[in-house]
Order: structure tokens, then C-alpha cells, then sequence
């Protein structure tokens, strides 16, 4: 945390961008998934940034991120841990996964653990329902999981 | 053109990925050009093969031989032996690929057997990062016969007279869909492809865009001639990374092969087509939000009439078709409607592709005619329920949909008959649960999801399906009263005539099937204070059984509130109740089986 997201550089790279997609129709959906590419978040610095470019009116684009649970106002955790509840993975014992990961590294669903490692999210099928249960780490993908697993993959990180 | 005496396929959809297919290719090639078998043995890397269960899976061709749960160190065993000597690893066979001391090609092995494949006929055959392959496979000649010798007329009549229905849930007739918006009026029209599968455990449309993205883009292309559109939007959820880079990649070499953007074959016909990605919203699967979401704007439904087809995109009439419904169209076209027309039941036409998961143990991914019956789908091709455990339900069409019984097994699968079981087809996810699971406890999961998902913009959703999950919470809390069930289901009807959009009219279908079926469980809950399952935390408890227990204290070490006292080596030990968090810690640790939960 604490790491400074708004530079030069960052508003440069989104300007590249809204330059690229302006004119296009629904340009904003797009412009938000780099936007948030590019500082890990979409603080309200930037979404007046894309407001005065595109011209629309902020309100507009504050409604769009908060309706989209991809969107987040704040940055994230260096590691975020997935843990999928789809409907297979819940069946096979995903609730005491996210329970024993819970206690293990002491986040909340949705939150980032105290130290800024972890942020830990309750999400969507992942697709990956022949490894029920299933957890992501950033990009690395755990199945077949049973709770005694959690702690030696955490201790990975 | 090179050939090759055998083909190595690697599956690269997202269940094969996850477990380490990308490594195994690696080495595959590492040890090819060690071996100087380049030229002799191409490696392919596929979509989906199905059977995730047995992932990552590697098929050798001529043979059809069928490696299943592929290991890294496997991959030089197999050089050596299968691709240098010409002996198949039976080891390292699928277990099912070796009966009487005979090997089987994959095509006889029983999950495959039954199914016929439409939607997914190059899913693990091709390699979808290459246009070249899918064009051997007949690709874009279906393009190519409409735009040089079929009138827009003759396709809708084509895609009429087939019975193709929409494979997304709804199940609503394909070709009245082109022909509305083929009458449309309007200076310009779109074609969009539904590519946001949000049913949890459901992947049928992720595997398609993996596996054989062309035939979505051909039929996209078909369509856009069909209802005179020349611009095409493909939306597809943001969690399917694979799906997303494989799909422009094929977008991008259709366009320079010119089967994309000006004067296509030569004609006066032009289309075009982009991707635009979800943000993680289930609600923009509903065809008005998301057209809403295209336009840069909230996923929230819009009031139906005017539909899509007459106002859809900026106001302009939208033809808007699912991914399988689209992957369908290229093989109508070639093999004509008497064909497609031929398969399946009177009134649901040809294959559905279904993701099946859940307690079933070939887990997968499976295309089977219509009118299969369920029994044939869970315990032939899916090969039943694993650890012996008995069928308790399958449920169908996700957080829309219902659960279905045991006693209704030998029910054909077609749009009509699941609806009149109180299901749905939905758009493929089909989840059995075993004698495990509770049946309040899944309602509950249901409709904590689609609370979270409702999109806030008509009252009886947002509020009504907030008050149900509160009333199953009670429920499964033990605090409920026999009133809550007789309020639930009142709610249940109220929210489901009177929501805006199919979100809202369907959301209270899992609760009224598991109401319908399972009518005693939520009696046990309510008048017992019982979970039959054992499943529901706070109506358990943990005991450990005096007589079984060996009194060598690991549980007590386990505990992670420190509740079980005893002495190790003399006395028995015991859970104090009141303490006990019920995390079934102890349960698991104990190695005599000792500690039953109530």
C-alpha cells in the first residue's frame, strides 16, 4: 500500500488510451478495463480524468464503476485470493475453504488482510468445475482442494 | 502440405489449463526435438476435450489413444514408448480405455459414446489459433454458399424450418428471431452474440469460444447477411482470459483472410465484429442490460416490448443469438434443416451441450441429441455418483432453474418437459447433488447469489428476493417458524409475476422446486430443528463416540478453541458443547472415526 498510483506516467498512458477509443461507440466500458489496468483501480482522480475527456458526466461514470463488481475504487491487495463459489465448488465444500482462509490470514470476504498482502474475494464460477473446489492466486490456479491445503498454499506468498 | 504419422492434441481449455496442460506442452516439444521427431509428430493444442474430470488429458492419433490426469514426468515415458516404439503407456490409459487387456480408442470409451456433437464438433479436434484448420474442417463454406447463392429470405427460412431454438435458456425460436429483425425498419442494424455466461457451474459457451471460435464468427457473419446488419458485437464475460485472447486471435485472422470486413468473397456484403468484455455483472446475461452494457452504460434491463429485434443497440434493431445458438448455424447450412430437424424431440430440435458438475464423476462437459433422458446423462455418459453415495437431485438452468429428483430421471430432456418439472433448460449447467448436500441450504446459496446480482431496479427483486434469503437464513439457523415457509412461498409468487426482467421472474424458482420436492426437509429444519443432511452448521453437533474413541488426544490438539478435554492414554475425550465453533476440525482428524456429527 501507500504505493503512489496517480503519476504522470499513469495519466499519460490513460490519455493514449481515451485518445484510441474516443468516438467509438460505448467507448467507456473499454476505457474503464485499461483505465483500471493501468492504476490497479479507479479512483475518483481518474474517473474525472475520463469525465472531462469523453465528455460525460461523471455521475454517469461513478454509476458504471459501482455497478460492475470488477471495478474497484480502492487498490487491491498484492494477492488477490480467489476463491470460487460457483455452484460446483459449493457443493464440494468451497464454504470451508473461504472459512479456513478467513481465519488463516485474517481478511474478509472483500477486504485486504492488515498488512496489504491479501485481498480475499468470493467470486464467480471460474469455469473450472472439474477441479472442485477451486482457488485462484493472482494468475495460479489450486483444485481439488480440501482445507488442510490452504495453509501451505498460502505460505507460498 | 507437411504430413505427419501422429498427431499429439494437447487440451487447452480452461479446466486442462488449470492444471498444468501448458507445462506438459512444453516439455511434449522439449522432448520431440530431443528425440528429432519434429517433422514426424505434430503437437496440437485444442479446446476442450469434455472430460475435465480426467484433466489434462493428451489424445495420440492414429490410435485414439486416451491419456487422462497427465503428468509432467509421463510426458518422456510416452515420447519413448508410445511415439518412438509404437507401444501405448496402458498405465497411463484413461481407466476406461483399457477393457479385457484391450486398449479402446477415446471415441469408445462410454462418456463420449452417447453424445453427438454439433455445437461442439471441433472442440479437441482443431486447433483454434489457426483459421487453416477450421477451414479444412469446411469452415466459411457455409458463408461462402449464403453470400453466393442464397437470398437474406432463404437463410431465415433455412434457420425456421431446422427448429432451432435459443440454446441461452429462454428456448424462444431462432429463425422468428431473424425474421423480426429482418423486418425491422431502420437505417442500421446490429448482430450480438450473448457470450456472458453467468450460471455458476456452467461453461458450455466458454468451451465453444476456446475451442472452435470460427464457427461464432461464421454465424455471426451468416446472421449479419441474413438480417442486413454490418456491424456485429461479441460480449463475453471478462473471467474467461482464454476465451477473450483466442477469439480476438480469430478476429483478427478472419479479417485477413478476408472473411471479415469489406466485399466478403467478393460480394457487395460487408461485416464487421468486436469484442466487448463484461465487468462482472450476472444481470447483463438478460439481452436488454446487456445491450445496455455494450452502450457503456449500467447493466439494467429495459422494459420489454419494444424488443431488441426492433429497438435494441443505440435504438436500432439488434439480432440477439447465445454462443451455442450461433455455433449451430454454419452445420444447418451445409447438412440443410431435414437434418438438424431430425435430431432431438417434436418440439426441441437437435443437441444441447451441457457443463455437468458437481457430485457426478465425469465431470465435464458433454453434447448429447435432445430427448436423452437425464438417467442416461447422469449415470451413463456422466458415470454416476462417486464414493457410492445415493442421487439426491440434479439441478438444472443455475440460480433460474430447479432441481429435479430422483424420481424423475427417465424424463426425455427438452425445453417443455423440464419446464413442466418446474425447472429449466437454462443455458446448460447441470449439478447433481448427493445425500450430502441440504436441499434448504442450496436454496439458500441461490439466492444469496442472486440477491447479490439483482441490479436494483424494480422493487419486488431488489426488496422481495433480499426478504427471502433473510426468511431462508432463519431457516437454516434454526429459527424458523412454520409461518416462514407459507410467507416464502407467497413472496416466491409475488416476486415472480411481478419482476422486471427474467432475473427477477426466475430467481424464486430454486426455493419453490426445493419446496415442491423436498418439502421435508425444510420441515425438519422448521419443526425439528434438524438437518438431515448435516450440512447447516448451527443445527449440528460434533460428539465423539466413547467406545470407539482411542483417547490419543489429536483432536484435542486440532481444536482450534480448545473445547475437547480428556486425558491422553486413560480417558475418553469429550466435546464441551457450548464452546464449540462446529468447524468439524476434530472430525477430520481423527483417525478412528471416532467423532460422528448430528
Amino acid at each position: 500500500m501507500g504505493r503512489e498510483i496517480l503519476t504522470q506516467e499513469n495519466y499519460s498512458r490513460l490519455n493514449e488510451i481515451i485518445l484510441q477509443h474516443k468516438g467509438k461507440k460505448g467507448a467507456l466500458m473499454p476505457i474503464l478495463h485499461e483505465g483500471q489496468k493501468i492504476f490497479g483501480c479507479l479512483p475518483l482522480e481518474v474517473q474525472k480524468r475520463i469525465s472531462e475527456e469523453l465528455n460525460v458526466p461523471m455521475a454517469e461514470i461513478y454509476g458504471v464503476v459501482t455497478f460492475y463488481s470488477q471495478f474497484t475504487l480502492e487498490p487491491k491487495g498484492e494477492y488477490t485470493i480467489g476463491v470460487c463459489l460457483g455452484t460446483a465448488c459449493y457443493v464440494k465444500g468451497a464454504q470451508k475453504i473461504i472459512d479456513k482462509i478467513k481465519r488463516e490470514v485474517n481478511v474478509e470476504i472483500g477486504a485486504t488482510s492488515p498488512d496489504g498482502k491479501f485481498s480475499l474475494e468470493a467470486t464467480r464460477c471460474i469455469g473450472a468445475c472439474g477441479l472442485a473446489p477451486v482457488l485462484t492466486v493472482n494468475e495460479d490456479v489450486y483444485g481439488r482442494l480440501v482445507e488442510g491445503d490452504v495453509p501451505g498454499i498460502i505460505a507460498k506468498y | 502440405m507437411e504430413l505427419y504419422r501422429s498427431h499429439v492434441l494437447i487440451c487447452g481449455g480452461t479446466g486442462c489449463t488449470s492444471s498444468g496442460s501448458k507445462n506438459i506442452e512444453e516439455v511434449f516439444r522439449a522432448e520431440l526435438s530431443k528425440y528429432n521427431l519434429t517433422n514426424e509428430v505434430k503437437l496440437v493444442r485444442t479446446g476442450c476435450f469434455g472430460l475435465c474430470e480426467a484433466g489434462p488429458i493428451v489424445i495420440i492419433y492414429p490410435e485414439g489413444a486416451f491419456y487422462s490426469h497427465v503428468k509432467v514426468k509421463d510426458v518422456t515415458r510416452i515420447t519413448e514408448e508410445h511415439l518412438l516404439k509404437g507401444r501405448i503407456v496402458t498405465d497411463l490409459l484413461f481407466k476406461e480405455s483399457v477393457v479385457d487387456s484391450k486398449v479402446r480408442s477415446i471415441n469408445e470409451v462410454d462418456f463420449y459414446k452417447k453424445q453427438q456433437r454439433v455445437a461442439l464438433r471441433n472442440c479437441g479436434v482443431i486447433n483454434p489459433e489457426d483459421i487453416t484448420e477450421y477451414i479444412a474442417f469446411d469452415g466459411y463454406r457455409a458463408l461462402g454458399k449464403v453470400l453466393t447463392e442464397l437470398q437474406p429470405e432463404d437463410v431465415i427460412e433455412i434457420v425456421k424450418k431446422s427448429g432451432l431454438r435459443g440454446r441461452g435458456g429462454g428456448g424462444f425460436p431462432t429463425g422468428l428471431k431473424w425474421e423480426f429483425t429482418y423486418r425491422a425498419q431502420g437505417d442500421q442494424k446490429y448482430v450480438a452474440c450473448n457470450a456472458d455466461e453467468g450460471d455458476p457451474g456452467a461453461f458450455m459457451d466458454r468451451s465453444v469460444l476456446e475451442g472452435d471460435p470460427h464457427a461464432v464468427i461464421e454465424a455471426m457473419a451468416i446472421a449479419g447477411y441474413a438480417v442486413g446488419a454490418d456491424q456485429g458485437y461479441i460480449y463475453v464475460r471478462a473471467e474467461y482470459p482464454i476465451a477473450v485472447h483466442r477469439l480476438q486471435i480469430a478476429i483478427d485472422q478472419a479479417k485477413e483472410y478476408g472473411l471479415l470486413g469489406k466485399n466478403i468473397f467478393g460480394t457487395e456484403f460487408s461485416f464487421d465484429l468486436e469484442i466487448r468484455l463484461g465487468a462482472g455483472a450476472f444481470v447483463c446475461g438478460e439481452e436488454t442490460a446487456l445491450l445496455n452494457s455494450i452502450e457503456g452504460k449500467r447493466g439494467m434491463p429495459r422494459p420489454r416490448p419494444p424488443f431488441p429485434a426492433v429497438k435494441g443497440l443505440w435504438q436500432k434493431p439488434t439480432l440477439l443469438n447465445n454462443v451455442e445458438t450461433y455455433a449451430n448455424i454454419p452445420q444447418i447450412i451445409l447438412k440443410g434443416p431435414e437434418w438438424f430437424a431430425g435430431i432431438g424431440t417434436e418440439k426441441s430440435k437437435g443437441t444441447k451441450v451441457f457443463a455437468l458438475g458437481g457430485k457426478i464423476n465425469n465431470t465435464g462437459l458433454l453434447e448429447i441429441p435432445m430427448g436423452t433422458t437425464l438417467r442416461e446423462v447422469i449415470f451413463e455418459v456422466g458415470g454416476g455418483i462417486p464414493d457410492g453415495k445415493a442421487f439426491k437431485a440434479v439441478q438444472t438452468g443455475g440460480p433460474s432453474g430447479g432441481c429435479i429428483t430422483a424420481d424423475y430421471l427417465d424424463t426425455p430432456i427438452d425445453y417443455d418437459n423440464l419446464i413442466a418439472l418446474g425447472s429449466m433448460m437454462g443455458s446448460g449447467g447441470m449439478i447433481v447433488m448427493d445425500e450430502d448436500n441440504c436441499m434448504v441450504d442450496i436454496a439458500r446459496f441461490f439466492l444469496d447469489f442472486t440477491v447479490d446480482e439483482s441490479c436494483g431496479k424494480c422493487t419486488p427483486c431488489r426488496e422481495g428476493t433480499k426478504r427471502m434469503l433473510e426468511i431462508l437464513e432463519k431457516i437454516t439457523e434454526g429459527k424458523g417458524t412454520p409461518a416462514d415457509i407459507e410467507k416464502l412461498e407467497s413472496l416466491a409468487n409475488t416476486i415472480k409475476s411481478s419482476s422486471l426482467c427474467g432475473l427477477g421472474q426466475t430467481a424464486p424458482n430454486p426455493v419453490l422446486s426445493t419446496l415442491r420436492y423436498f418439502r421435508n426437509e425444510y420441515d425438519a429444519h422448521v419443526h425439528e430443528k434438524r438437518c438431515p443432511a448435516g450440512v447447516c452448521q448451527a443445527l449440528l453437533s460434533y460428539l465423539i463416540i466413547p467406545e470407539a474413541c482411542k483417547k490419543c488426544g489429536i483432536c484435542a490438539n486440532k481444536c482450534p478453541v480448545g473445547c475437547i478435554d480428556g486425558v491422553k492414554g486413560k480417558e475418553a475425550y469429550k466435546i464441551r458443547q457450548e464452546q464449540c465453533i462446529k468447524c468439524g476440525a476434530c472430525m477430520e482428524a481423527c483417525p478412528f472415526k471416532a467423532i460422528e456429527r448430528k
